[in-house]
């Protein structure tokens, strides 16, 4: 049953109770599903977590964890994103150098690919930018390597386009 | 009983509470071991008669006693250990149960709630080392979510796809006081099991199945848990179709008919895995495709058959196989559909190729490959199986351990109802055969139990002989002794040129007189002119555990068989060696 791999963002909802992330942490690691990111937080109802996991796959892989999240007792809904039209975005936070030859450069960088500067300091800017992964990955890679001195991402989170909502 | 329960304003221990919990839930056994965390439990069970505790002589056991106990019955089995190394012990019997899908409510105490996470005496996180091989499970934070949890916990063992769930409970809440208000029902946004099948796809299958030309049925575990063996039947006799079934499966329909091929898989007749391989609609009931029944899947693939799938859990369609036809549901609802339909529609069938196929199929059935050479010098191990069946008539309650004597217990004890035949099939745990013997005989103490095992898997829980003095249990122990690993030495013989690498039992206790320590009767039979009069003795001696020790011919080897990652149609039958 192998087919092409591709990558998929899987959004669920489940019971906001302790131990509910590893019981979706702990499916992928004894099943052998590959996690890229995963990102969970309490939705406006507070008795349920909203978690988002991008994960790669062939068609028949994919099948087998909507099913296995679907099985899990906790788990109250799963959306393959992938299914229908979707919107992605993640947060990075990069600190990058900034000496007097540079700061000028770095804001340049920072304004084209619409990021912001959330803290300056002598020889440091903290950069803040939001997009798609594959936005964020150009942003570090049209920087200079030397330049970076710490990067954070926050992993995407995801949601259906127009009346595609997922909910109780 | 069941609703009604005194809602009395009167409040009681946690302790009190779980015992009520468990009384609510009709429990008639509960299978433990005390120890410091659930001392507040055992006060209680002390005040209370309404069930009644076994207790056993490790947590393994009681977890594969209560786990045997509700294979036997189709009741939930609940077993109740104390914390760390208790919960510990538990868990092979745990995913045993898991791996078979047996519906069990395991307690577990915990250090109390304010020592959580310091390390404390006999501290585990016992929730997060048990929750990969449970279906789910719960640490109770607080005395007023105790009737609750328990209520949820056999609701979320025994319905859907059945499992063990776990609850967690920690000493300080055993003792705190709350008052006693059963829940009636459960309500849970997250968990809904389907249990109607689709009917468009059930009339799909059965067009199918009808239209086939060489169709075959192959029926798994889901039969036997799901109570569906009776509609199987009726399918079977309606459309006269052949079928087999897997190691789990066996006794789901009776192996005396006819149309039963045989179990199928890597010790599988060879009829069976032909059938398999060449039928043309196959219809799959409450059995997973596993390795160990169709072998590698390219190979199996490699004929085009077209496949239906009936199973109650959407993650075992197309998991290791792609389903033409899934149908999800409970197994005895599909099946009563389905009868339903063939007693209106009356489906025209293909007779002309259904009798080829059965043509065919007495050609692969004339190979007799389950005949085995007798001797007169060396007991030959699936003779005594033989003799078993014949000496109980063929309506004992067989449990097993796990190795060469599961597979020949499987081949050579005709089973022709469901749930007599009580094994470790999806984990393999070895051990599992004396506690499992214990479960059942507690379920059914009139019944006849043999417990078929081997002088490798009997010594993981030996123990239990003890557990076995203290409640008379009539077990008979049907220990087939070859002084070998029997299913690792046929392994080593055949893919590790006979290089016996620590598969040989040296050091064996005189097991005869091991028995009679315990106060049990013990046996030794060395000739084969000797086993089936052996047999009649010890079955015949209704109340007593008897330990036979059947010195067996040590180089017998099982077949067919079929070698790990091989296909179906690749058997070795014992002619071609």
């Amino acid at each position: 049953m192998a087919t092409q791999s591709a990558r998929h963002i899987i959004s669920l909802l489940m019971e906001n109770e302790s131990g509910a992330l590893s019981r979706v942490a702990g499916l992928f690691s004894a099943r052998g599903y590959n996690i890229e990111s995963l990102t969970v937080a309490a939705t406006e109802d507070q008795t349920l977590s909203r978690m988002t996991i991008v994960t790669t796959g062939s068609e028949a892989v994919i099948e087998q964890i909507i099913k296995q999240l679907n099985k899990l007792v906790d788990v109250v809904k799963v959306l393959d994103l992938n299914d229908g039209k979707f919107i992605e975005r993640e947060l990075m936070l990069v600190k990058v150098k900034a000496t007097s030859a540079f700061r000028e450069e770095m804001k340049r960088m920072c304004d084209i690919f619409r990021g912001r500067i959330i803290d300056v300091a002598d020889g440091s800017f903290t950069i803040e930018l939001t997009g798609s992964g594959n936005k964020l990955d150009a942003f570090i890679e049209s920087l200079d390597k030397a330049a970076i001195l710490e990067t954070v991402r926050t992993g995407a989170s995801g949601i259906g386009r127009g009346d595609r909502i997922l909910k109780v | 009983m069941g609703k009604s329960m005194e809602k009395s304003s009167k409040k009681i221990t946690g302790a009190e509470i779980l015992i009520r919990c468990l009384h609510e839930e009709q429990v008639e056994f509960v299978f433990g071991y005390p120890g410091g965390a659930v001392l507040h439990i055992y006060d209680a069970i002390f005040h209370q008669d309404k069930f009644k505790h076994i207790l056993v002589r490790h947590e393994q056991a009681a977890l594969h006693a209560a786990d045997a106990y509700s294979r036997s019955t189709g009741k939930v089995g609940v077993a109740l250990v104390t914390s760390g190394p208790g919960a510990t012990n538990a868990v092979t019997g745990i995913a045993t149960a898991y791996m078979d899908s047996i519906p069990m409510v395991i307690i577990s105490g915990q250090v109390p709630t304010y020592a959580i996470g310091e390390d404390a005496f006999q501290e585990c996180d016992t929730v997060g080392i048990t929750r990969p091989c449970v279906k789910h499970n719960f640490l109770v934070k607080d005395v007023k979510d105790i009737a609750a949890t328990m209520k949820k916990a056999f609701y979320v063992a025994s319905s859907g796809r059945p499992g063990p769930v776990l609850v967690d409970i920690p000493k300080d809440i055993t003792a705190d006081l709350c008052q006693f208000d059963y829940p009636e029902t459960v309500q849970m946004r997250s968990y809904n099991p389907v249990t109607k099948g689709h009917l468009g796809q059930i009339k799909k299958a059965l067009k199918l199945l009808s239209e086939a030309k060489r169709p075959m049925v192959y029926s798994g575990g889901g039969v036997v848990l799901g109570d569906a063996a009776e509609h199987l039947i009726k399918l079977i006799q309606a459309l006269g179709l052949p079928i087999t079934s897997t190691l789990m499966g066996l006794g789901g329909f009776p192996a005396s008919d006819k149309k039963f091929l045989g179990m199928l898989g890597m010790h599988g007749t060879y009829e069976a895995n032909m059938a398999m391989q060449e039928c043309d609609v196959l219809l799959a009931v409450g059995a997973r495709f596993d390795d160990r029944v169709i072998g590698n899947t390219v190979d199996f693939l490699s004929k085009p058959r077209t496949i239906i799938h009936i199973d109650i859990d959407p993650a075992s369609i197309s998991k290791r196989v792609k389903i033409d036809v899934p149908i999800v549901g409970d197994v005895k609802s599909v099946l009563a559909d389905m009868n339903e339909l063939i007693a209106t529609e009356k489906p025209q069938q293909n007779t002309a190729a259904l009798n080829a196929w059965f043509e065919q199929i007495q050609t692969w059935r004339a190979k007799e490959c389950m005949n085995f050479a007798q001797s007169n010098e060396f007991i030959k191990p699936q003779y005594v199986i033989q003799k078993l069946h014949e000496v109980t008539k063929g309506e004992a309650f067989v449990t097993s351990d796990v190795g060469q004597h599961q597979m020949w217990a499987a081949q050579y004890y005709k089973f022709d109802q469901p749930r007599r035949w009580i094994n470790s099939g999806g984990l393999g745990t070895m051990g599992v055969g004396l506690p499992y013997a214990m479960g059942v005989q507690f379920a059914h103490p009139n019944a006849q139990v043999a417990c078929v095992t081997g002088e490798g898997s009997i010594q993981m829980n030996i123990q239990e002989l003890s557990t076995c003095a203290q409640y008379h249990l009539p077990i008979k122990v049907i220990m087939l002794n070859n002084r070998y690993l029997g299913m690792v030495r046929q392994w080593q013989e055949f893919f590790y040129e006979n290089r016996y690498s620590e598969s040989y039992m040296d050091s064996l206790p005189n097991f005869v007189k091991l028995a009679e320590a315990y106060g049990h009767v013990g046996m030794q039979i060395t000739k084969p002119g000797d086993v089936e009069a052996a047999l009649k003795e010890a079955f015949a001696m209704k109340s007593r555990f008897v330990f036979m020790d059947f010195i067996t011919d040590q180089k017998e080897n099982v077949f067919p068989m079929i070698q790990n990652g091989k296909g179906l149609s690749e058997m070795i039958l014992a002619e071609d060696l």
